[in-house]
């Protein structure tokens, strides 16, 4: 085993093929023959398959199909049907949603009607594949975790694209969808509304991303090291600490002066990761509806410093000419 | 089975990662100079090579030896409107300075009509002649935003018949007749706002017509103010537009950590604010009524005339041609002793506004914002 605490790992773990634990009930069954690949056996189990559908996962596929089928087809007309200028355009296209005129009516399709019908069925997509999630971890015996983890997400995603334009009374106000656009949309934000920088739920969010990379990083590295001890089996490590958990444990000890557990280190990875959406779709959902600048916010309560005026006074021109 | 060498995959996302980075990046050293306070990020980045570049490309040409001698243009040339009361030495070298700047391959028959030189024949003696109107307003009324360096022919055309740095107007937004979304303005390339997807055509809502480009919430709590996210990315490519032409970043005139407050902004903020209104009527007062003037092939895809932006004058350099000021070598070109600049139409979102020689002019009865 003397090769498995690399970084890249040069072991692969392989048993007979098998398709796990019965299913206990339900018209459907796993599908598919597993078989070996080498490749995947590099990232993960080199077992792929079989895999259980269901009627849920199917529901969620076809509405993701017609999610990315509607977003596709718009972005191909937008450079008129041209398949050079669709594959080298692709990160600049766009499905935009309606104009601010037009409120929370539903508008003609070639008027962002398209934009609400692909987010009808991308958020049926996801939602579906959230419960069948549910469903899956509990016919398994297991915690839902991976579930509401993955709600979390969907709240972040809905506070952008649902919530928050319907509390500002339009559509227009919500991220269109491509790889740039959705980008541009994110700053656009951020300057309409004062500098998002300044929104304490926007500082939450980003101190939970950033300590879940750090969680991940402690964690992963704590394990990889220990690995040569058996550290990687953790969760028999979490009931039986052996010397891989005494080991980790006591590093954490002599370095910062407390360690998590084989088992608290995954709570604190799972509300980190889990918090970081959350804190996110709040900030979003305040700003523009109760904060309009975030900045000027921060000013009046004190957390953004004044720095000296170096070049004096600065008027606005148009102030002065009474126009704007 | 799939087998795949480890070392292969490597050494080709090695490449990758190189070609991408060879690609994308700028040759060090970048110098940076400050702006603001420490702490604001509020800096202007040079590359000394590429400035090296830029200068070369960005040099006036050497003025002719002044001349002022002679009787009044006027009683000795027919059909001289706008430079009749400057004498016949100052003429001329003024007529034979613009043939250089703007056409000195064909020379003065690029305008004139051989042997009939009073003749209005030519569409560019009618276009020239409307600029130079142009160039003596901007050099009259618009002080508060070209200052002493001014503006000649050659501010813009750079010895080419026709400036290379024009725009003409896109598509209307939502404008898609099928049944897909298309012609939405967005969601492009476009050179226009630095490669980015956002809004290709910034400049007819804000430079032709006057829709209000400031966006940003001026209150800290909700106040009736609807500026919405998109009107927010079309101002976001105006100023990408802006940053492009001047070869600057958003710190040149905005503390980004509050791009709407004015105090913390930068003198230059309130310079290019004065350009906005100068474009304005340059675009709507010289450029439109042109035209008809012009022929089809030198309009846009709508048949508009091509019209001025930052660009236009400042070809990726802060001030054109680094603050060059040719103007001051043609007194004609800054209105003295012509009949241009009473005849200029009166500015619009601009005053009277005197002469300026700060790059701050703090406006008579300022209120903060």
């Amino acid at each position: 085993m003397a090769e498995y605490q690399n970084i890249f790992t040069r072991v692969q773990i392989r048993g007979p093929l098998h398709a796990g634990v019965p299913v206990p009930r339900g018209p459907w069954e796993r599908e598919g023959k597993p078989f070996f690949s080498h490749f995947m056996g590099l990232i993960g189990n080199a077992q792929v398959g079989p895999v259980y559908l269901g009627s849920l996962g199917l529901a969620s596929l076809v509405c993701g199909f017609f999610a990315i089928e509607i977003i596709g087809l718009n972005m191909w007309a937008s450079v008129n049907w041209n398949p050079i200028l669709f594959v080298r355009d692709l990160p600049w296209l766009a499905l935009e949603p309606p104009s601010p005129a037009n409120g929370l009516a539903i508008p003609a399709l070639n008027q962002g009607g398209w934009w609400l019908m692909a987010g009808f069925f991308l958020t049926s997509s996801m939602i579906l594949w959230c419960i069948r999630s549910h469903q899956r971890a509990r016919l398994l015996g297991m915690g839902t975790h991976t579930t509401w983890a993955f709600a979390a997400a969907i709240w972040l995603y809905l506070c952008l694209g649902f919530f928050r334009p319907i509390l500002m009374g339009s559509w227009g106000e919500a991220p269109p969808f491509g790889i740039f656009p959705h980008l541009d949309w994110t700053v656009a934000f951020s300057l309409r509304c004062g500098n998002l920088y300044y929104d304490p739920f926007h500082m939450l969010s980003i101190v939970f991303l950033y300590g879940s990379v750090l969680l991940f990083a402690m964690h992963g590295g704590t394990i990889l090291a220990v690995s040569r001890f058996g550290g990687d089996k953790e969760v028999e490590q979490s009931v039986d600490r052996g010397t891989a958990s005494e080991r980790a444990a006591l590093l954490w000890r002599w370095t910062m002066g407390f360690n998590a557990t084989m088992e608290s280190i995954h709570r604190w990875a799972w509300w980190f990761a889990v918090l970081t959406p959350i804190t996110g779709g709040i900030g979003i959902l305040l700003t523009g509806t109760v904060v309009d600048n975030w900045f000027l916010w921060a000013v009046k309560h004190g957390v953004a410093p004044s720095y000296p005026a170096i070049y004096g006074h600065i008027a606005d021109p148009a102030a002065a000419q009474g126009g704007s | 089975m799939l087998r795949i060498s480890l070392p292969g995959v490597a050494l080709f996302g090695a490449f990758i990662v190189a070609l991408i980075g060879v690609l994308t990046f700028e040759r060090p050293p970048v110098d940076v100079i400050a702006t603001g306070p420490q702490g604001t990020g509020m800096q202007i980045l040079y590359n000394p090579a590429h400035l090296t570049a830029q200068l070369a490309a960005n040099q006036a040409p050497p003025a002719l030896p002044p001349i002022d001698a002679g009787p009044k243009a006027s009683t000795v040339y027919k059909n001289v409107q706008v430079l009749g009361n400057i004498s016949t030495g100052a003429f001329t070298r003024l007529m034979v300075s613009m043939a250089n700047w703007v056409a000195p391959t064909q020379g003065c028959n690029y305008c004139h009509v051989a042997g009939n030189f009073a003749s209005d024949a030519k569409y560019t003696k009618v276009v020239a002649r409307r600029m130079l109107q142009m160039t003596i307003a901007i050099n009259t009324n618009y002080q508060n935003h070209v200052s002493n360096v001014g503006v000649t022919c050659y501010t813009c055309h750079r010895g080419q018949n026709n400036p290379s740095q024009v725009w003409f107007t896109g598509v209307t937004p939502g404008s898609g007749q099928g049944l897909a979304e298309a012609n939405m303005g967005v969601g492009l390339p476009t050179a226009n706002a630095d490669g980015s997807s956002l809004p290709s055509d910034p400049f007819t809502p804000f430079l032709l017509n006057n829709k209000p480009i400031r966006v940003n919430a001026n209150t800290a709590l909700p106040s009736g103010d609807r500026s919405s996210l998109k009107e927010t990315e079309w101002t976001y490519a105006l100023m990408m537009s802006y940053s492009t032409a001047l070869g600057v970043s958003c710190e040149f005139c905005h503390n980004s950590r509050a791009i709407q407050d004015w105090n913390q902004s930068t003198p230059q903020r309130v310079t290019a604010w004065y350009a906005e209104g100068m474009l304005r009527d340059l675009n709507r007062n010289y450029m439109v009524p042109l035209t008809g003037v012009f022929p089809a092939a030198l309009r846009g895809p709508s048949g508009d005339v091509a019209k001025i932006n930052c660009a236009t004058c400042h070809q990726g350099v802060y001030k054109p041609l680094f603050g060059a000021q040719m103007a001051s070598a043609f007194p004609a070109l800054e209105g003295i002793g012509t009949a241009a600049a009473a005849a200029a139409p009166a500015s619009m979102n601009s005053g009277p506004g005197p002469a300026a020689p700060s790059p701050m002019p703090p406006g008579p009865g300022s209120t903060k914002p």
